[in-house]
Parts: C-alpha cells; structure tokens; sequence
C-alpha cells in the first residue's frame, strides 16, 4: 500500500539565503497512522506542518522536494488546486487555542463556514453536524458553545472547539501543531485522549508536531526526530523506547523528567552530542550544495 | 458569559457619556439651528456691535452671548456653525475613513507589491507639510465647503491607511487566519469575515479621531479665510474676527473657541471610549 503523505528531500530557506531551514527532510504517513514530529525549539518541527499546508510565512521558500499528497504533487500543481486539494483533504489543530479562534466571531460559524462556503453543505445541515462534532468533543452544552464568543469560553474548550472544526470535514491529514502545549496538564491529558479517539475513529493520518516524548508514546505509532531541520532518526515508537539509535535521541530521551528521579533527569543535553549533532548537520550541508 | 460570574454588564463609563452627550447635543443644535437661532446669522445692525454676554451690564437679553462688531448675533452664528462644522466632520471624516482603511487592508494583507506601492506613497505623502499642503489644494480648487472636504481627504488618508496596515498584517498572522487559509476560504472572504471585523474597531476610534482633526482643518482654513465666503458662520471665521477686538469684545473669540475645544475633545475621547467598549478581546 502506497503512504498517504510522502514528503521527499523537502529543504526550505529563508528568502534570498543559501541557509537552509529545513534540510532534505523525508517521511511518510499512511492512512490513520499518526506520526510524531519531535526536536528541541527551533528545530524546525512546525515548519514542516506549514509547508505542507502551504501557510508558510512568506519569507521561507520550498526550494526543492517534493510532497505527494493522496498520490498528487503539491509542489507542482497550481496554487488554487492546490488551495482546493489542501482545504479537500487536511486540516490542522493550532498550537495556542487563545489566538486560534477569530475574537470577533461566534463560535458556530467559525465551525461551519468551511462546510458551506467550501464544501456546498446547506446551513442547517452544516449545524447539525457542527452540534454533533461538539458532543463528539464531549461539549456539554453545545447550542450555548456555539452562540458564545471564543472569550467566554476557557482554554481547554477552546481547544476542544477547534478539534471539532479541524475533523468538521473528514479530514484524511491531520496536522497537529502541539496541541497540548498551551494547556495545563490536566486538560492536556484530556485532549490528547480526545485526539487520539478522533483520529481512531475517523481512520485519520495525522502529524503530531510535539516536543514532549512522554505524548509520543501515548499518541504515535512512528516518529522523527528532528535537529536543525534535519531529521537524524526515523523510527517506530516501540523501537525508539527500546533505545534510540542515534545519540541526539538518546540524548533527547535522557532529558525527559522523570518523576522517580528529578534532579537526576533535568540535565541538559551532553555538549559533545549536540556538537556532533550540529557537525552531521553541516555535513550534510556541504554534500547537499555539491550535489546540488 | 458563561462562567460563575454571570452576565457581566460592563459601565459606559464618564467618558464616553460625557463627550457623547456634548456631540449628541451640538449635532442637534446644528440639524435645528434654522429654527432654533434667535437671529439671522448674516443680519448685521451696527447699533447693536459689540454687546457682551447675558450676565454682563449693558447687554441686551435678545443677544444670549453677545455681538460681534457688526452686530451680528454670536449665539446664531456658531449655531450656524455647527452645522458647517458636523458636515465637514462626518463627511470628511467618513471619506477618509474609507479611503485610507482600504489601501491599509491591501497593503497589510496583500503585501507583496501592492504593500511596497502604498508604504512608498504614504511616505511620499507624509513629506508635505499638512496645513501648506491644504492651503495649496484649496488655491488650487478654490474656496467652498466641497474643497475643504476634499482638501482633508486627500490630507489625511494617510492617517488610516498607515495604521490599518500594520493591524492587518497582525491579524494575517494569526492562527485563525492560517486555518481558513488551511481550509481553502477565498481570500476576499478571509479579509471581510476574519480580518476586517478585528480592525474595525481601530478604524472606528481613528475615525472619530479624524472627524475632531477635520473640526479644526476647517476652523484653520477658516480662520485663513480659505474657507467658504468670508462672511459665512464658521468658528474659525468667527475666532478670527474675534481676534481683532479681543481687548474690546473678548466673547466673539471665547464662545466659538470653547465650543470648537469641547467638541474636538469630545470626538477624540468618544473614540477611544467607543474603542475600549467594542475592543473584543476587552469586552
């Protein structure tokens, strides 16, 4: 069976710069198969969600790659079928749900109007399933949510609210740009249970951008681990748990606090590892530009 | 609200009833000055110049605020200059509003070419100084209240289009516009239904803003005599005669330039009241 998303050698750079922020990154993801992009800040793990979608900002290019989505190359279709397939096909979950519902908006509307304004559903169609996707997100009281503005509403029902809107209309792509992060950790548990049913039921493939292991393990069947913008290990969840094969992941691994034992796992990655690290990366760099 | 505190009902606040009572109050003293003025604003008695006020000796009850050196009712002719005034204001006001707040939007929202294009002429703009600028405008179309309206639009759009760009280009990078981008809503739709209603109410208390600046436009290019006929009632027509004969008649300049104070005041701190009340992430 052939992934439903393969992204190949996908490098972007700041416009006008030979630096690359993303470097030859390749992957795949099949049908309902959720795959976790993980690296410290900075390492390029949102970028790759966004050049997907294609909301990248618009200083950073893709020069070169290739993203097949659904068997059709993004990067070579026109920008308005590509808008189309993308808006057909994906969705995302936002990072912060405090700035990721318009303020000004009730919250009804900003679930439907993909459904009618994209998809052609009629109104009253597009509200019955916006209330269903709301209980679906267990919403107690979803005629209230819906006629209530994002600020009446709390953290952990806001992002409740934009799950729902991202699975609206049966996504097959899912990116998730660290859901959980803006949360308090007993809401993030919730949503990430809410996210992983979701994706079960709809059989969605789903990027989980995180920099939280611990979620990882609980959400993820593969994952990437990516250091300035390369991706240094590919792996399953299971064999990354057993030992990571490269020494950025086990270094990585390492860091994650332990509850046991905090003062021995809150150290900071090893120098020497994230100096080699970096060199691979520059290596990599320099047989990029002379084969490129 | 849906939260343990209830419907939170929030107060007007002093400002915003203060300033908007004044502006309610001139704007219908001006719809009704023709009914409502005691005197004919251009009728001049030169028996009765210089009157003072109500309360001073020697005035004439039938003249409220006193004359002026022709004898011409002071009370009538800055009623009559309110509606010269709240003309100038709304209609200025509003072109320029609309003027500058589209070629904001563009530029903040399109960028690209079109954001260079704009910046480059507003900072063009911006060189001429404001007030030659208008005189030159109006020697150039002539005197008379279109003019004037059309002097302050092309002064002043400026105003709007530099800070509706740089709020456009804050709600373009925010979450929910990626995510409508995402789900493959049209541009013109993401500018209308997610962009522009958060922008609005800066454009709403600009706009307010703008109409005081016009207020005071119009006063200076009275007072310069560049406004309409020289006899017509304007404020800053009557502040410059008042001008003249402070030391004999101190009133022709005081009741005209309190009036043009409190209402260009009132406009500026109804505008931020109306943007703190409307502010959806405040409310």
């Amino acid at each position: 069976m052939t992934a439903f998303l393969t992204v190949t050698n996908l490098s972007a750079a700041l416009h006008g710069y030979e630096q690359r922020v993303l470097r030859s990154v390749s992957f795949s993801i099949d049908t309902g198969e959720v795959l976790g992009l993980v690296g410290e800040s900075g390492a390029g793990k949102s970028m790759i969600g966004k050049a997907i979608l294609g909301i990248l900002p618009s200083a950073i290019e893709i020069i070169e790659g290739e993203i097949l989505l659904d068997g059709q190359d993004l990067e070579k279709m026109k920008p308005a079928d590509r808008r189309r397939l993308i808006g057909a096909t994906a969705a995302l979950i936002p990072q912060d749900p405090l700035t990721a519902l318009n303020p000004s908006r009730r919250i009804e509307p900003q679930i439907t109007n993909r459904l009618v304004d994209i998809l052609g559903w009629t109104k009253a169609d597009a509200r019955v399933r916006a209330l269903e996707l709301l209980n679906e997100v267990h919403i107690d009281n979803p005629e209230r949510v819906m006629a209530s503005y994002p600020h009446e509403l709390s953290g952990g029902m806001r992002q409740r609210v934009l799950i729902a809107s991202a699975f609206a209309a049966n996504p097959k792509l899912v990116i998730a740009d660290e859901p959980t992060t803006a949360l308090d950790v007993t809401v993030q548990k919730q949503i990430l249970r809410l996210i992983r049913e979701l994706q079960a039921r709809h059989a969605t493939a789903m990027v989980f951008v995180t920099h939280d292991l611990g979620v990882v393990s609980k959400i993820c069947q593969r994952l990437s681990v990516l250091y300035g913008g390369k991706i240094v290990e590919n792996s399953s969840v299971a064999e990354f748990f057993d030992g990571p094969k490269h020494a950025y992941s086990r270094a990585l691994l390492a860091a994650t606090p332990k509850y046991t034992d905090p003062e021995a796992s809150l150290l900071p990655v090893d120098e020497a590892v994230i100096e080699a690290a970096a060199a691979e990366v520059l290596a990599a760099d320099r047989e990029w530009r002379h084969g490129g | 609200m849906l939260d343990g505190r209830g419907s939170v009902k929030r107060r007007l606040g002093a400002r915003l009833w203060l300033s908007g009572a004044w502006l309610g109050l001139m704007a219908v003293l001006a719809l009704l000055a023709p009914w409502i003025s005691p005197h004919d604003p251009l009728a001049q008695d030169l028996f009765a110049g210089r009157l003072p006020p109500f309360w001073v000796t020697g005035a004439d009850p039938a003249y409220f605020l006193g004359t002026d050196s022709l004898g011409r009712d002071v009370l009538t002719r800055i009623l009559y200059g309110a509606r010269i005034a709240f003309s100038v204001a709304l209609v200025a006001g509003l072109a320029t509003a609309l003027v500058g707040s589209l070629l904001g939007l563009l530029a903040g929202y399109m960028r690209g070419w079109v954001d260079v294009a704009i910046s480059r002429l507003v900072e063009i703009w911006m060189a001429f100084p404001p007030v030659l600028f208008a005189i030159l405008l109006i020697a150039v179309m002539g005197t008379g209240l279109t003019s004037i309206i059309i002097a302050i639009v092309v002064i002043d759009w400026t105003r709007f289009c530099r800070v509706v760009r740089a709020e456009a280009m804050n709600q373009s990078a925010m979450d929910y516009v990626s995510s409508a981008i995402v789900a493959g809503r049209p541009r013109r739709d993401i500018l209308c239904r997610e962009i522009l209603p958060n922008v609005l109410p800066t454009i709403v208390a600009l706009l307010t803003l703008e109409m005081g600046i016009a207020v005071i436009v119009e006063a200076i290019l009275s007072f310069v005599n560049l406004s309409i006929s020289t006899d017509a009632p304007t404020w800053g027509g009557m502040i410059a005669e008042g001008r003249t004969s402070i030391h004999q008649a101190w009133w022709v300049l005081a009741f005209p330039l309190g009036v043009l104070f409190l209402t260009v005041l009132s406009f500026s701190q109804f505008g931020e009241g109306l943007k703190d009340r409307f502010d959806p992430v405040l409310r």
